[in-house]
């Protein structure tokens, strides 16, 4: 919220991806300035991982165009990385049978230049290369808490272990802006917290991050502004406390109440049926078992 | 009840070293055993001389005797060093038993397998000497025992430390003795197909009956530990081999047997590393092979050049190349099973194409079905490779000669193999095979990628089909088909690399020998072999998917132990928990 007027990391100028008649994100803006924690949320199938799709060039988006500091991006997965953005899936997406250091220098690629002939001519050029990108990865594992586990193969990791490579992975590329697709997805509360730290942690490197979340808390804790995603469309974008006391969010998680149905009446009618519950609920359900069954007997 | 019974105390034997008496007496029952079919091997097994190999002499064991023989000595020997034996020990790092069952049956199939086919051959079983029925009861005592014997696998034992000299004369004795071996197999009778398939048995049980004792894996601790002292030996080894030969037949196998291996560890960098199926890489060794003879003279070559030999591997190479571009550029661009598609298509084209270059059906460039004829001997600074050369006293014919320069060939590739594999681009190239999507995620261009592996293995079948062509002295069309009873050819190739195992180096070079020699020894299976070949592979695919020298990733994949890849490592519980938990 408080961002310098720096140029942005990243400009997203209406971003349209249509799947034949089914548009499913529709001229969506975005701005990511470097030092920012930015959150992506909405309901599911809103869009938020094709808006990722489209921005890492996995897509090519319909209409609109997407600038890492000011160029335009090529729809291209391998120039977008190139020119700093990494990304993690939503669905972990290792390379299951390499081990975590593998995984790490694989996502060094575009960092590094030997090609096959310096790699079998193996001059001290590659060995240099080879030696400076272990040793990166090596930092990035230890900077993930994974330096111990380099040899494991990364398929035999911990469920929140292969998270965390796989941000590492990312990292790996040196990004100027980080796009992480639900990485506290099944985490209990812990991991989730230490995931927090970590993106703070990535933050203060000088990486931007954007994040698509579904955790309301993780979301709110982390980021500096947060935008919303419904149907495709972004409905609003702001700060943690703007976003959620707009009651349209509200509505587009939990559902408008009915018309005319007021909810003091409902609130009423839900109080004196737990009362109910309390006093006479012996009776009650048992009834109501002995009908349950006897229909299910039918 | 039976079961829970027996269990602890076959748990509490290994952990104690406390022995029931009746698992002693099991055990000197199978030493026994053993000694008394190395006594059987002593004996006449038949009267006449006609089933091949000796076996009708007494107090001298001939032909198949000998493989009861050494099976005989194995199990007597393992099953002291079962019984602690001071000295023996070191046989058995992880149990004794399951190796004793797979020797005591490999000297009993092999026995058997010999009795029965003197009988079968000779018609009858009046044929059989006394010996032989004596050898038949002898080897089922083993048999039974062992499989009364508790299971007492237990983790790999750490072995005693051994100075590093003694260290570096077990691996050279391990070379010699896979020298021995092979040759031989190489050089078993090739008139009658007995003696081979009892050798096959014989290894194929001794093999398997080696790992199970926890051998293999102490050796492949030691040649990972000595790896130049390794590569040296392995260099040694296959220099030596033609010099050990005394018919000029078993160096051409030797020969054929080292340009196939080659050829499929070329493949292997395509189909083990890159993950892209190719089904028709015969025809990039059939580019090299015509280019190679189109410029190197012969007379019956539409082109009137000739160039040296180096010139003409390089322009085979080149040449290769430029069609692997050509087939991969538009391929590679998509993903799955297309270009296995586009490859089959491009192995038949190539073959119908030089079948029809023939100046009739299209432009004379390749003479048809006669091929290219009359291609000059190889000469290098003066050294013709059709001429014997004895060097220190030790002569190597023709295809000794051919032997070693194809050996350079092989060293070559398997030095690209080894570089290229564990780079930057060996790593992208897997990274593509585990998932395309996050590896391009990750910043790899991966048609670029695709394509450097799909060229450098048609480069490799190139400059390997240029040797061929020499060696050969002639090219025809109807060498490069997708598939049939005589190698090259795609399927041949792509089994070699899937039975020896992907990704791995040594897993082709096993592959393709194993597959140019079985079939070149059981020539008398004739049109069942492609049968026999395909019934092997579905076997081989159902209980070793991952191939006989497995790479340390497959072994994971597809035997899910809970075990944790890293030796020594501790906390097993934590990677038990952890791998199902991903997979969860």
């Amino acid at each position: 919220m408080t961002t310098t007027t720096t140029s942005p990391v990243l400009t997203a100028t209406g971003v349209t991806m249509r799947f034949g008649g089914l548009t499913a994100v529709r001229s969506v803006n975005l701005e990511v300035h470097p030092g920012e924690i930015v959150g992506l949320i909405g309901p599911n199938g809103a869009g938020k991982t094709t808006f990722f799709n489209c921005l890492t060039g996995l897509y090519v988006p319909t209409e609109g165009s997407v600038a890492y500091r000011g160029t335009v991006l090529p729809p291209k997965p391998h120039l977008v990385t190139q020119a700093g953005i990494a990304r993690t899936f939503q669905n972990i997406r290792l390379f299951a049978n390499m081990t975590v250091l593998e995984n790490v220098l694989v996502g060094r690629h575009t960092r590094t230049k030997e090609g096959l002939w310096s790699a079998l001519l193996r001059g001290p050029g590659f060995k240099r290369a080879e030696a400076a990108s272990k040793t990166r990865a090596m930092e990035l594992l230890e900077f993930i808490g994974l330096a111990d586990k380099a040899d494991h193969l990364s398929r035999n990791l911990p469920y929140g272990e292969q998270r965390k490579l796989e941000i590492a992975r990312a990292l790996a590329s040196d990004p100027g802006l980080l796009l992480l697709d639900e990485p506290t997805a099944g985490m209990n509360p812990q991991e989730t917290r230490a995931t927090e730290e970590l993106v703070f942690a990535i933050r203060d490197l000088g990486t931007a991050v954007l994040v698509i979340e579904h955790d309301m808390r993780f979301i709110f804790n982390l980021c500096d502004r947060v935008a919303v995603l419904v149907q495709g469309e972004k409905l609003i974008e702001g700060t943690s406390d703007v976003v959620q006391s707009d009651e349209r969010v509200v509505a587009a998680y939990l559902g408008t109440p009915f018309e005319g149905a007021p909810g003091a009446e409902e609130a009423a009618e839900v109080e004196a049926a737990e009362a109910g519950a309390t006093t006479g609920a012996t009776p009650d359900e048992a009834q109501r078992g002995t009908t349950a069954r006897t229909e299910d007997g039918q | 009840m039976t079961t829970d019974k027996t269990q602890p105390t076959a748990v509490s034997e290994a952990q104690g070293g406390a022995t029931a008496p009746r698992t002693t007496l099991l055990r000197v029952l199978t030493a026994a055993g053993g000694a008394a079919a190395v006594a059987s091997t002593f004996l006449a097994w038949t009267w006449t001389a006609e089933f091949p190999g000796d076996l009708t002499v007494y107090g001298y064991p001939g032909g198949l005797q000998l493989l009861t023989l050494v099976l005989g000595i194995a199990t007597g020997v393992f099953a002291l060093a079962a019984l602690d034996l001071k000295g023996l020990r070191w046989l058995t790092p992880s149990g004794s038993t399951q190796a004793l069952r797979m020797l005591a049956l490999g000297t009993f199939a092999v026995t058997w397998f010999t009795v029965i086919s003197i009988a079968v051959d000779l018609d009858g079983l009046v044929n059989l000497e006394p010996g032989g029925w004596i050898a038949a009861v002898v080897t089922a005592v083993p048999v039974a025992t062992t499989f009364l014997l508790p299971d007492d696998s237990r983790q790999l034992r750490r072995p005693k430390e051994l100075p590093s000299w003694a260290e570096i004369l077990i691996i050279a004795a391990v070379f010699a003795l896979g020298l021995y071996v092979v040759n031989y197999g190489i050089q078993t009778d090739a008139d009658h197909p007995e003696p081979f398939i009892g050798y096959l048995i014989a290894v194929g049980f001794a093999a398997v009956a080696l790992v199970k004792a926890g051998l293999v894996s102490r050796i492949s601790e030691l040649t990972s530990a000595y790896r130049s002292t390794t590569l040296v030996a392995a260099l040694i080894t296959a220099i030596v081999f033609p010099f050990f030969q005394d018919k000029s037949s078993f160096t051409e196998l030797g020969v054929n047997i080292a340009i196939f291996a080659t050829v499929a560890l070329g493949l292997n960098i395509v189909v083990g590393l890159a993950g892209l199926l190719d089904l028709g890489y015969v025809a990039f060794l059939g580019v090299g092979a015509y280019t190679a003879a189109l410029v190197s003279g012969s007379t019956a070559s539409t082109l009137d050049v000739r160039f040296p030999f180096w010139a003409a591997v390089i322009t085979g190479g080149v040449v290769s190349l430029i069609f692997g571009v050509v087939i991969g550029a538009p391929t590679l661009r998509l993903r799955g099973d297309y270009l296995a598609i586009v490859t089959l298509g491009f192995g038949e084209i190539f073959r119908l194409a030089m079948l029809n270059l023939d100046g009739t059906s299209g432009p004379s460039v390749t003479n048809g079905p006669d091929g290219i004829p009359n291609i000059p001997p190889l000469e290098i600074f003066g050294f013709n490779f059709n001429d014997d050369h004895s060097f220190a006293g030790l002569s190597l014919d023709s295809n000794g000669n051919y032997y070693l320069l194809m050996l350079l060939v092989t060293i070559l590739v398997v030095l690209i193999f080894s570089r290229a594999g564990n780079s930057r681009i060996g790593r992208a190239w897997v990274a593509i095979r585990e998932d395309e999507t996050a590896a391009t995620a990750m910043g790899i261009n991966g048609f670029r990628v695709k394509l450097i592996a799909f060229a450098l293995g048609a480069t490799l079948a190139g400059v390997a089909g240029a040797v061929w062509a020499h060696f050969q002295s002639t090219v025809v069309p109807e060498q490069y088909v997708f598939a049939g009873p005589v190698p090259p050819n795609s399927t041949f190739l792509v089994a070699a690399v899937i039975l020896g195992g992907m990704g791995t180096i040594g897993g082709p070079l096993l592959g393709a020998t194993l597959l140019y020699l079985i079939p070149k020894k059981l020539e008398f299976l004739q049109d069942y072999q492609l049968l026999a070949f395909g019934i092997a592979l579905i076997l081989l695919m159902r209980f070793r998917p991952e191939g006989i020298v497995p790479n340390r990733r497959q072994q994971l994949e597809y035997h899910e132990t809970g075990q944790l890849d890293v030796p020594g490592a501790t906390g097993l519980k934590d990677g038990a928990v952890g791998v199902t938990k991903a997979e969860a």
